[in-house]
C-alpha cells in the first residue's frame, strides 16, 4: 500500500489537482460539442436523428458500441470490483463480454434488416402494433431509466473524488451539469453527435487503458504471477482479509448468496441483446454485413479492455490496496483513479478522471436518445397518430423525440440526484438493468425471429410479464429493504433503512424472472385464440435473412 | 440530400414464394445449423465456468503455474472462446450464407411485379 496515495486521500479527501482534473474535462466536452454541432447540420430528417442516416461504417459503430457499453460501472465498477474482492470482479467482466455472442449470432444483422429505429419495429412486425409497440416501448423506458440512474448517480458520486466539491448539494450541481451537458448532446446532435461522442469517448478509454496497463505490468517486470501473487498478500493482510484470487470472496458465503451469484451471471449474458440502446446501434449502418462487422469490432475491443480491467483491477489491488481503496470518498468505485494517481500522479489522474466524465456523459447521451426515440417512435408516431403518414420525412416526429429527451433528462437529474443520496451501488443497478432487459425484452426478441406461431399475445404477456415479475421481485428484495445492517457502517446497504418487507431471498432476480419470461411467451401463444400472422413471418424471415427491403444509407 | 432509394416492397404472396423456395431453405438452414448450435454451446461452458465457481471453489483455487489458479485461467479461457467463436461465426458467415443472401435479394429485386 502507498504512503503517498493514503497521505492525499487522508489531506483533502480528495486526490490530484481539481483544477487539472476539470481542465481536461472542460477540453473534452469542447471538443465533442464542436463536433456535435457540426455532426448537426446533416440532421434532416427521422433517419438523421435516429440512426445517423445509417451511414456510420462498421468499425467506426463497434467502436460506438463499445463506448456505449463500457459505462462508468465497467470501467471504474469492475477494476473496483477486482481490486477489492478478486475473481468475483472478474466473474462480472466475462459475464459481460460473453453475452455479445448472443447479439452477433442471432440478433444483430436479423434486426438490422427487418426494423427502422427502435426495438420495438422488430418485436412489433409481425404482430398487432398497438399492444406490442406499446409494450416494448413501456420496457425499453423501463430498462434505460435505470441504466440512466446507474449513470448519473455514479456521476455525482466520483466528483468528491475527482473535482475536489463535496457535500449533497455539490454533487446534486454535478449531477445537473452531466444532464443538461447531455440533454444538449442529443437534442443538437441526434444519433450522429452521440455515435461521435462515443467514438471519441471510447478511443480515450482504450488508449488510457492501456497505459495504465503497461505501466502496472512493467512494475511486476511484465510477470503476471508476480503481480497476482503481490495482490493476494496485500489483501490478505487487510483489515478485512480476502483471499483475491480464488471465487467467493464477495458471493461465497452463505448458499443464498451463491445462487444469487449465478442469477447475477445469467442475467448478465442474456441482458445485452436486450439492451434497447445497444440495439439501436445497429440502425446506424449501411447494411446487415456492416452490423455484424460492427458487432466483431465491438467484441475485440471490449475483450481486450476487460482484459487490461484485469491487470488494472489486481494492479490496484497491489499498488493501492482494499482498505485505502473502501475508506476513499468513491469507495470500490475510485480503484481506478487511485491507481492513475499512484503511477502517474496528478497529470495521470487528472486523464483518468477526465476519461471517467466523459464515459458518463456519453453512455447517458446514448440512453437518452435511445429512451425518446421510442417514446416518439413507438407511442407518439406508431399508437397515437396511428402511424398516419402525414409526416413523411418524420419532422413531427423528431419534435416529440427532443421534447422527450428533455423531459427524460429532468426526469434523470431527479432520480440520479435522489439514488445518489441513497447512496446506491452503480454496477448492482447496471446488473438490475440487465436482468430487466433479459427479462422484458430477450425472449420476445428471440420468439419474433424464429418461433413461427408466436402470437401478439405471447408478446404481450412475455413482455409484460418479464418485466412485471422482474421488477416486482426487485422491490420484494434485500436491495430495497430487508438486508442486515453493517456492523462496520451501521446501516443496511438497502434502499430503505428501518424497514423490512422483503420475502425474496435473492438480490438478482434474472434466474427467477427470465425463465418466467420465456414461459408465459409459449404460454400466452398457445392459449391465444387469434392464429399467428404466416404472411408477416413469412415475409420477416425473409427480409430477415437476405436484406431484402432493408433500410438503406441516406447520404447528404 | 439525395432522395432515399425507393425500397423494394414484395407482395405477401411474393415473400411466401421466397420463403418456401429451397434456396431459402438452404440459407435457413446454413443460418441455423451454424448459429443455434454454437449458442448452445457458449451458454453451457459458460455455465459450466460460472457454476464451477460458485460451487467448486477449491477446484477452481488449485494453482496452475506460478500464482495462477485454474479458475483465472479457464476464465482467460472464455475470453479465448469468445474471440475464437465470433471469428469462427464471421467466417461462416462471408462465406457460406452472404452469397446465398445476397443471390436470392438479386433475384427478388430484379422481379418487383411478377
Amino acid at each position: 500500500m502507498s504512503e503517498r496515495t493514503l497521505q492525499a486521500v487522508d489531506d483533502a479527501a480528495t486526490v490530484g489537482e481539481p483544477i487539472l482534473n476539470i481542465a481536461i474535462f472542460l477540453a473534452f466536452v469542447v471538443v465533442t460539442l464542436y463536433i456535435t454541432f457540426r455532426a448537426s447540420r446533416n440532421n434532416r430528417t427521422a433517419a438523421d436523428y435516429y440512426a445517423a442516416g445509417r451511414t456510420i461504417t462498421g468499425s467506426q459503430n463497434g467502436l460506438a458500441i463499445a463506448g456505449d457499453y463500457l459505462s462508468a460501472a465497467s470501467f471504474l465498477g469492475i477494476a473496483g470490483a477486482i481490486a477489492v474482492y478478486g475473481y468475483d470482479g472478474f466473474l462480472f467482466s466475462i459475464g459481460f463480454l460473453v453475452a455479445w455472442l448472443v447479439a452477433l449470432l442471432l440478433v444483430a444483422e436479423l434486426l438490422r434488416n427487418t426494423g427502422k429505429y427502435t426495438m420495438a419495429d422488430v418485436l412489433a412486425f409481425r404482430m398487432r402494433q398497438g399492444p406490442v409497440r406499446t409494450a416494448a416501448a413501456v420496457s425499453t423506458l423501463v430498462v434505460s431509466l435505470f441504466y440512466l440512474l446507474a449513470q448519473m448517480a455514479g456521476a455525482g458520486g466520483l466528483v468528491s473524488l475527482l473535482l475536489g466539491v463535496s457535500g449533497s448539494g455539490a454533487e446534486a450541481a454535478v449531477v445537473i451539469v452531466v444532464g443538461g451537458l447531455m440533454i444538449v448532446y442529443v437534442l443538437v446532435g441526434g444519433m450522429r453527435g452521440t455515435t461521435w461522442v462515443q467514438i471519441i469517448k471510447a478511443s480515450l478509454l482504450m488508449v488510457g487503458a492501456l497505459i495504465m496497463t503497461v505501466w502496472v505490468l512493467a512494475r511486476f517486470g511484465f510477470n503476471l504471477s508476480s503481480l497476482f501473487g503481490s495482490a493476494a498478500d496485500v489483501s490478505a493482510s487487510a483489515a478485512t482479509p480476502r483471499d483475491v484470487l480464488a471465487p467467493g470472496a464477495q458471493y461465497g458465503a452463505t448458499a443464498t448468496s451463491q445462487l444469487d451469484f449465478v442469477s447475477l451471471g445469467l442475467a448478465l449474458v442474456l441482458g445485452t441483446a436486450g439492451l434497447p440502446h445497444v440495439l439501436m446501434r445497429f440502425y446506424t449502418v449501411p447494411t446487415a454485413k456492416d452490423a455484424r462487422k460492427s458487432v466483431v469490432w465491438a467484441i475485440w475491443l471490449i475483450g481486450v479492455f476487460y482484459l487490461f480491467s484485469l491487470i488494472l483491477g489486481y494492479g490496484a489491488g497491489a499498488l493501492v490496496g482494499a482498505d485505502t481503496i473502501l475508506a476513499s470518498p468513491g469507495a470500490v468505485n475510485s480503484a481506478a483513479p487511485l491507481l492513475a494517481f499512484e503511477l502517474g500522479g496528478t497529470a495521470l489522474l487528472g486523464v483518468i478522471s477526465a476519461v471517467a466524465f466523459a464515459t458518463i456523459l456519453a453512455v447517458v447521451a446514448g440512453l437518452t436518445i435511445t429512451a425518446s426515440a421510442s417514446f416518439a417512435h413507438d407511442i407518439y408516431a406508431s399508437v397515437i397518430k396511428k402511424g398516419v403518414k402525414t409526416d413523411s420525412s418524420g419532422v413531427n416526429e423528431v419534435k416529440v423525440a427532443r421534447i422527450t429527451a428533455c423531459v427524460i433528462g429532468g426526469i434523470a437529474i431527479v432520480l440520479g440526484i435522489l439514488a445518489l443520496q441513497a447512496g446506491l451501488n452503480i454496477a448492482f443497478l447496471v446488473a438490475l438493468a440487465f436482468a430487466i432487459a433479459a427479462s422484458a425484452n430477450l425472449p420476445t426478441i428471440l420468439y419474433t425471429l424464429f418461433w413461427k406461431n408466436f402470437t401478439t399475445q405471447g408478446a404481450v404477456w412475455s413482455i409484460y410479464g418479464g418485466l412485471i415479475v422482474c421488477v416486482g421481485l426487485i422491490i420484494f428484495s434485500p436491495v430495497v429493504s430487508g438486508a442486515p445492517v453493517n456492523p462496520a457502517t451501521g446501516l443496511s446497504p438497502s434502499l430503505f433503512q428501518d424497514v423490512d418487507f422483503h420475502f425474496f431471498p435473492l438480490n438478482n432476480p434474472g434466474i427467477v424472472s427470465i425463465p418466467v419470461s420465456f414461459f408465459l411467451g409459449w404460454l400466452g401463444t398457445k392459449l391465444s385464440k387469434e392464429r399467428p400472422n404466416v404472411e408477416k413471418y413469412g415475409e420477416l424471415e425473409v427480409r430477415s435473412l437476405t436484406g431484402i427491403g432493408a433500410e438503406k444509407a441516406i447520404y447528404h | 440530400m439525395t432522395e432515399q432509394a425507393e425500397r423494394q416492397t414484395l407482395t405477401p404472396e411474393q415473400y411466401l414464394e421466397a420463403q418456401n423456395s429451397p434456396e431459402f431453405a438452404e440459407l435457413r438452414r446454413r443460418f441455423r445449423r451454424f448459429a443455434f448450435p454454437l449458442t448452445v454451446v457458449f451458454l453451457a461452458w459458460y455455465l459450466l465456468y460460472v457454476l464451477l465457481s460458485t460451487y467448486a471453489s477449491d477446484f477452481m483455487s488449485r494453482e496452475l503455474f506460478g500464482n495462477v489458479n485454474i479458475g483465472i485461467a479457464l476464465g482467460l479461457l472464455q475470453f479465448v472462446s469468445t474471440f475464437v467463436i465470433t471469428m469462427l461465426y464471421a467466417r461462416h458467415a462471408n462465406k457460406n450464407t452472404d452469397p446465398i443472401a445476397d443471390k436470392i435479394r438479386d433475384e427478388l429485386e430484379g422481379r418487383p411485379d411478377v
